[in-house]
């Protein structure tokens, strides 16, 4: 299989999903003719033309409400922000119209809408520019939420989430963008709410998202080797809808577990996972569910401290180790 | 020495003359002052109940304004779409729901036209080319332009009619929309129906403006037009100018139109008499400005209708409302099972996507 990055991936789903259906068009700030902002949708804007790859203005409550109005009417728009947290000021539009205009009406209107785009931290931007909303959108019943931590993930993801009948948030990671992975040359998709097991163990479980996954398949490593410790990885994938029974029999075949996640730890995606533990799995458990999220405080911009903010291997080990 | 200029009530122009007005048959223009009683009988019959306590939350009435969602809606072809805030059952009733699902939807019932799930603020008709009823103040505009947009994508000769009141055009996502719909050249009709009041707050103390609210669209070099919204036909010659534009120059218009609302900004609104407007200003709107009695005198001017006639219609109109209410009392609440219909496309209709994962998580 050729080893493509993670941007390439998800280059790649569009390519397929445009050519696949008339009312795919990717929408967002410099994703034509600038080629992206972080290079995502290169090359599209020259294949594909004014029509299926279109700018817009700095105007993200505008361009996500036109996108969700589009959407209403049958188009499939898949948005770019440029960053997850500008999220902030289009957030009206995301929370209220794409995520309740099925409700309200009855079942009457669809928005099958992809909103896409980086949600991280580590790039030394400061708070504003570090959320991970992935939690804040996963509170909202309407809206599904995907993060991808591999380039296999992101496109097959990306390809069910533009197939997708309802509006689908779409974790990306600015980090991850120019990691490769090998992604096979034949189509294949990803079904929303199905897990992955990014590594079989059996001693204690790391169940997470995004690129917290690859920090704690590090950590597995370390485990295995230092202390023979065998640990499997959990990668949920899919936020909204969440496969239950992946965590759950991870849960009951290794009987501890540390969640870790890139979100703050306050209502976190991990408080809710572990809370589901918790209630299903009680009697599996022989440590308490531990968690590894991003330390509390707003993202602090200091490039070597801003490191220690996210979860670490080094924390990740600390935990696990605690709980053996 | 200035002259004071003479006041007087008569438009320069005779909309009625306007070549959209003059090809209306006498029974369109029946029909439409039918639909603005309609509306007003349907509001009035809703507040009472509202009082009765069989309505719940917020219940923001359309009196007065009748005269604007019945021309705009008249002039919708098969293209064209509508979309407005949440002062909504005017143009829900304009484009064809019926009394029964809109009241039954007011009294939070399964038959209501969202299914119980939308309440006063949310009437749709996709069917209808209605997409809403929105609550938030300014939040449909985005979405006008993104209906516009939709329309243009597709290659459809239509236009977007998107209606917002005179306290959402402070909200920036309007500017966005604007300069969005001027910039991707959108066949989208901003409507704003200036009633004054932006809740308790006067169009002088809400809105820093040179002549109107609509000049703002100068700006984004967007055609505009100010006008008086009591008139029916006035309405129906100054929009029909806009469709034109949308349709045969995808261009977008803002058009604003004066208009009064007789009661509060919605019923709980306690100061919307002798608070922040007199009860004097209320009546001479009522006595000298009212929609519905400018067009009946208009009509029975014409000899197109007789005040029997007229008191037919009144009738005819407050059968099919006690109507609604009978069907609304009558109907049964939406079931707790239905909490969680109608939140997921792909879980509504079990696909393989919606069988797939947790979709809700309540235990």
């Amino acid at each position: 299989m050729p080893l493509i990055t993670y941007r390439e991936a998800l280059n790649q789903a569009f390519a397929e999903e445009i050519e696949r259906d008339p009312n795919v068009v990717l929408i967002g700030e410099e994703v034509a003719q600038y080629d992206g902002a972080y290079k995502v949708t290169e090359g599209l804007w020259k294949k594909f033309g004014d029509k299926r790859v279109v700018d817009t203005p700095i105007s993200e409550a505008a361009f996500i409400g036109m996108g969700v109005g589009a959407s209403m009417l049958g188009l499939r728009p898949v948005m770019e922000l440029m960053f997850w947290s500008f999220a902030g000021v289009a957030y009206d539009q995301i929370i209220n119209n794409a995520g309740q205009v099925r409700y309200m009406s009855g079942g009457l209107i669809n928005c099958p809408i992809v909103i896409r785009g980086p949600a991280n931290g580590g790039t030394s931007v400061g708070a504003t520019h570090s959320h991970t909303p992935e939690n804040w959108l996963a509170a909202i019943p309407g809206l599904k939420v995907v993060s991808a931590a591999t380039a296999y993930d992101a496109k097959g993801l990306m390809k069910t989430a533009i197939r997708d009948n309802d509006p689908v948030m779409f974790m990306e990671n600015t980090l991850l963008y120019g990691e490769q992975y090998e992604v096979p040359e034949e189509e294949y998709v990803i079904p929303l709410g199905v897990a992955d097991i990014k590594r079989e163990g059996t001693d204690i479980s790391f169940i997470g998202h995004g690129r917290a996954i690859l920090t704690a398949l590090k950590a597995a490593e370390i485990l295995a080797s230092e202390h023979n410790i065998n640990a499997e990885v959990v990668d949920l994938r899919s936020i909204r809808p969440l496969d239950e029974e992946a965590i759950l029999n991870s849960v009951r075949k290794t009987h501890r577990v540390v969640l870790v996640d890139e979100n703050k730890p306050f209502c976190g995606v991990s408080a809710q996972v572990s809370s589901m533990i918790m209630e299903k799995a009680f009697d599996d458990l022989d440590a308490p569910v531990g968690r590894v999220c991003s330390l509390d405080a707003p993202a602090i911009y200091s490039p070597p401290v801003e490191k220690l903010q996210l979860p670490t291997v080094e924390r990740i080990l600390a935990k696990a180790l605690s709980i053996l | 020495m200035t002259e004071t200029p003479a006041e007087t009530e008569v438009s320069p122009v005779d909309y009625a003359k306007a070549p959209i007005n003059a090809s209306l048959s006498p029974e369109d223009q029946v029909r439409m002052l039918k639909d603005m009683i309609r509306i007003r009988r349907f509001e009035t019959t809703a507040l009472s109940h509202y009082q009765q306590g069989k309505i719940g939350g917020f219940l923001h009435l359309y009196n007065g304004q009748e005269a604007i969602a019945v021309g705009a809606v008249s002039l919708m072809g098969d293209n064209d779409h509508i979309i407005t805030a949440y002062r909504d059952h005017g143009h829900a009733l304009a484009v064809g729901m019926n009394m029964n699902e809109c009241m039954a939807e007011l009294f939070g019932k399964a038959t209501g036209c969202s299914k119980g799930k939308g309440g006063s603020m949310h009437f749709f008709a996709p069917d209808k080319n209605y997409w809403g009823g929105h609550g938030i103040v300014a939040g449909q505009t985005p979405l006008g332009l993104g209906l516009a947009y939709g329309l243009k994508y597709k290659g459809l000769k239509g236009a977007a009619l998107c209606f917002l009141g005179d306290g959402a055009v402070n909200q920036g996502c309007f500017y966005e929309s604007l300069n969005m719909a001027a910039l991707f050249d959108l066949p989208v009709i901003y409507i704003i129906e200036n009633n004054g009041y932006s809740m308790g707050t006067s169009l002088e103390r809400s809105s820093s403006i040179d002549k109107c609210l609509a000049q703002r669209a100068e700006a984004f070099c967007i055609d505009w037009v100010q006008a008086k919204g009591e008139d029916l036909y006035e309405v129906r010659a100054v929009i029909q100018e806009a469709i034109t534009r949308a349709h045969e120059a995808s261009k977008p218009t803002v058009i604003e139109f004066d208009t009064y609302r007789y009661y509060g900004h919605s019923v709980a609104d306690s100061r919307w008499k002798g608070g922040y407007r007199t009860a004097e200003e209320v009546e001479k709107h009522k006595r000298d400005h009212d929609p519905i009695q400018i067009l009946k005198k208009r009509l029975v001017g014409a000899k197109l209708l007789s005040e029997e006639q007229y008191e037919a219609i009144d009738a005819e109109v407050k059968t099919e409302t006690n109507e609604a209410v009978k069907f609304a009392n009558e109907s049964p609440f939406p079931t707790e099972a239905s909490i969680f219909e109608d939140v997921y496309f792909e879980v509504d209709r079990q696909t393989e996507a919606g069988r797939t994962g947790r979709h809700f998580f309540n235990d």
